[in-house]
C-alpha cells in the first residue's frame, strides 16, 4: 500500500531554483555562485548549492569543506552544511571522490545519470534558494540538468562572462541555449571587469571592458553589474572564507552585494 | 529510492580505457557499462586504419589541455601555432575540438570563414600558407548558434575532423581542447592512437582552485598513457603599467604550478604574466607575439614554444633511433 503514496519530492521545500551558466570556462561561475550564496545568507536566507561540474568541482574548496563526507538519510543524500548554522548546504561530486586528484573520466551517459540523482536524491529540506553551479558549455551536464529541473520550474539563469569578445562570443551561444530550453535569463554579470592597482589606484582593463554590458543590451536581458578583479576575493576563495562577512570594504563587495539584492528584489516582486 | 552504487562506482571505476572496463564488479548497474564492455573504448580496426592513413604525414602532435576552464588554452594554442609557423619551412595545423565554445576562429582572425569541400576532403582554413585551422566555428552560420550536443555527437564530429580534413603534410598538429576530462578528451586520445601523440602541454593559472583541476588532468594523462611535455603557468602576476608594482591577482596560495610540478614530477615549461594586450590581440584575431614583441609575456611565450620544439625534436630523434 505504501508504494502507492506519492513521494514528497526532495525539491518540494525549495522556494527558488536558479542556475549559474556561461558558455565560457573560467569566468567566475563558481565564484559568483559562492558569493551569491554568502550574500543571500547575510540577508537571512537559507541557501543550497548544487555543483553539477563533475570534472572540475570547485564548490567544496570555496567553503573549506572539501574533506567532508556525504551521508544518507531516509529521503536520500544529506547535503554538506558549511557550518553549524546550517544556513548554507552543498552537494558536489567533490565529496564523493576518495582522492581529490582522481580524475572523473566519464562519458555522457554516466554524467547524466549522476546529475539526475543529484537533482532528485539530495534531501535539501526547506531552502529559500537553490543555486545550481554548472561547468562551461552547452552539453550533457546542461541538457540533463535543465531537463531534470524542468518540473520544478526554476526561476531562471544568471549568465557570467568576462568583458572580452572571446568570452562574450561563447556566452551568446549560452543565451541561445536558454532560449531553446525555455530557461528565463535573470541577467548577465560582467566579471573580472577592470583591476584597480592596490598600490597606486590606477585602473587597468586587463580583460577589456564593457562586453558583458553590451551583450545584455543587445540581447534585451537585464545587466546585473560589473565585478572588478579583486585579489582579496581570489585569496578569500582559496582559503574558503566568507568574503561578504570579512571584506565589506574590498573592491568586489559592492558589485556582489548588488547582484544579490537584484535577485532578492526579483523574487519579492514575484510573490507580491 | 536512491542508491549508493553510483557513489561507490566513482571510486571503484576501473577506468573507461582499462582492460576491465565494463567487466569489473563496480561496473554492475553503471549507465556506461554497455558502452565500456562492448569495447567502445577500443577503436574499430577499420576506422583506426583509415585514421592512420590520413594522419600518416603528421610528424608531431601536441595536445593543449587543462582540467580548468579559462586559463588560456586557446590563447596558448593560437600563439604556439603562430610561433611554430614563423619558420616558413614548417607546415602547422591547428585543430580546435572545443565543440561548444570554439574560440580559435576569432583568435586567429578567421571569424566568418567557412569550410570548403574538395575531392580530397574538407579544406582547412589558412591563416598563412603554412598555417591551417579547423574548428566547428567554421561550420556555424551565426555567432549566436549554439551547439547543444551530447557526447556521442561531439565524438562523431571530432572523428570527422581527423578523418575528413585534408591536412596534407604537416610538421606540427596542435589540438586545442575544452576544459575537463570527458568525451572530447577520451575520443581525441583514442582516435589519435592511430598515429602518435608527442605529448600534452597543460595550462594552469597559479591559484589552488585551478591546480586542483589540473592535477586531475595530469592523472588523466597518466591513465591514458599520454606523455606530459610540461605545464605552463599563465596569468602569473600582474605588473601595474603605472607604478610597476606587482600584484598577484590569482594568488599561488599553495605554491603555484612550480610546487605542483615538483610534487608530480612534471616539467614547468614557464610562467607567463598577465598583459592586457594579450586579450586585446585575441579579440582582434592578431598574434600577440607580433603585436607586443617587447612584452615580458612575449619572451615567456617564446621560451616556452622553444622548449616544446626541442622536446619534439628529441622525440623525433628518439623515434628515428628506434627505427
Amino acid at each position: 500500500l505504501l508504494s502507492f503514496l506519492p513521494e514528497r519530492s526532495n525539491l518540494a521545500g525549495v522556494r527558488h531554483i536558479l542556475l549559474v551558466l556561461s558558455g565560457k570556462g573560467g569566468v567566475g561561475k563558481s565564484t559568483i555562485s559562492t558569493e551569491l550564496a554568502l550574500s543571500l545568507r547575510h540577508s537571512g536566507k537559507k541557501v543550497g548549492i548544487l555543483d553539477v561540474d563533475l570534472c572540475g568541482p570547485s564548490i567544496p574548496c570555496m567553503f573549506r569543506v572539501q574533506d567532508n563526507d556525504v551521508h544518507q538519510c531516509d529521503s536520500g543524500w544529506v547535503p554538506v552544511f558549511v557550518d553549524q548554522d546550517k544556513s548554507i548546504s552543498l552537494m558536489s561530486i567533490g565529496f564523493l571522490l576518495e582522492k581529490p586528484d582522481d580524475a572523473v573520466v566519464w562519458r555522457g551517459p554516466k554524467k547524466n545519470a549522476l546529475i539526475k540523482q543529484f537533482v532528485a536524491d539530495v534531501a535539501w529540506g526547506d531552502l529559500d534558494f537553490l543555486i545550481v553551479d554548472t561547468p562551461p558549455g552547452t552539453s550533457d551536464e546542461h541538457i540533463s540538468t535543465v531537463e531534470a529541473l524542468r518540473p520544478y520550474k526554476p526561476l531562471g539563469a544568471i549568465l557570467v562572462t568576462t568583458p572580452q569578445a572571446v568570452s562574450v562570443g561563447d556566452v551568446r551561444r549560452e543565451l541561445t541555449f536558454c532560449k531553446k530550453t525555455g530557461l528565463r535569463v535573470l541577467g548577465i554579470v560582467e566579471n573580472m571587469s577592470g583591476f584597480v592597482c592596490p598600490h597606486c589606484s590606477e585602473c587597468t582593463n586587463i580583460f577589456s571592458k564593457g562586453g558583458g554590458e553590451e551583450l545584455a543590451k543587445h540581447a534585451g536581458v537585464p545587466f546585473l553589474g560589473c565585478v572588478p578583479l579583486d585579489p582579496q576575493l581570489s585569496q578569500s576563495l582559496e582559503e574558503g572564507r566568507d568574503f561578504i562577512q570579512e571584506f565589506p570594504k574590498s573592491s568586489a563587495f559592492p558589485a556582489l552585494a548588488h547582484i544579490a539584492q537584484q535577485i532578492l528584489d526579483g523574487t519579492s516582486q514575484q510573490s507580491s | 529510492v536512491f542508491s549508493l552504487s553510483l557513489a561507490l562506482s566513482v571510486a571503484d571505476c576501473p577506468g573507461t580505457s582499462s582492460a576491465q572496463a565494463g567487466r569489473a564488479a563496480a561496473c554492475q548497474g553503471c549507465p556506461n557499462q554497455k558502452l565500456c564492455a562492448g569495447g567502445a573504448a577500443a577503436p574499430d580496426p577499420a576506422e583506426a586504419a583509415e585514421l592512420r592513413e590520413r594522419l600518416r604525414s603528421v610528424k608531431h602532435t601536441i595536445l593543449v589541455l587543462s582540467g580548468k576552464g579559462g586559463v588560456g588554452k586557446s590563447t596558448f594554442s593560437a600563439l604556439l601555432a603562430h610561433g611554430l609557423a614563423a619558420d616558413e619551412a614548417k607546415q602547422v595545423a591547428l585543430l580546435d575540438i572545443d565543440i561548444c565554445g570554439p574560440s580559435i576562429p576569432k583568435m586567429m582572425g578567421l571569424e566568418g570563414e567557412q569550410v570548403h569541400q574538395s575531392g580530397s576532403g574538407w579544406s582547412p582554413v589558412y591563416v598563412e600558407e603554412n598555417l591551417g585551422v579547423m574548428s566547428v566555428g567554421f561550420l556555424l552560420s551565426s555567432p549566436d548558434d549554439a551547439v547543444i550536443w551530447r557526447g556521442p555527437k561531439k565524438n562523431g564530429l571530432i572523428k570527422q575532423f581527423l578523418r575528413d580534413v585534408d591536412w596534407g603534410e604537416i610538421d606540427y598538429l596542435i589540438v586545442d581542447t575544452p576544459p575537463g576530462t570527458s568525451d572530447e578528451h577520451l575520443s581525441i586520445v583514442q582516435y589519435l592512437s592511430a598515429t602518435h601523440i608527442d605529448g600534452a602541454v597543460i595550462i594552469t593559472t597559479p591559484q589552488e582552485v585551478s591546480l586542483q583541476d589540473v592535477r586531475k588532468e595530469i592523472n588523466f594523462c597518466r591513465k591514458v598513457k599520454l606523455p606530459v611535455i610540461g605545464v605552463v603557468e599563465n596569468m602569473s602576476g600582474f605588473i601595474c603599467p603605472k607604478c610597476k608594482n606587482e600584484s598577484q591577482i590569482f594568488p599561488p596560495t599553495t605554491g603555484g604550478a612550480e610546487k605542483m610540478c615538483q610534487n608530480l614530477n612534471v616539467s614547468l615549461l614557464g610562467k607567463v604574466p598577465l598583459d592586457p594586450q594579450i586579450g586585446k590581440s585575441c579579440d582582434k584575431g592578431q598574434s600577440f607575439l607580433s603585436e607586443a614583441p617587447e612584452s615580458p609575456a612575449t619572451s615567456s611565450y617564446r621560451n616556452i614554444i622553444q622548449r616544446i620544439q626541442e622536446y619534439c625534436d628529441q622525440h623525433h630523434f628518439h623515434k628515428e633511433k628506434i627505427n
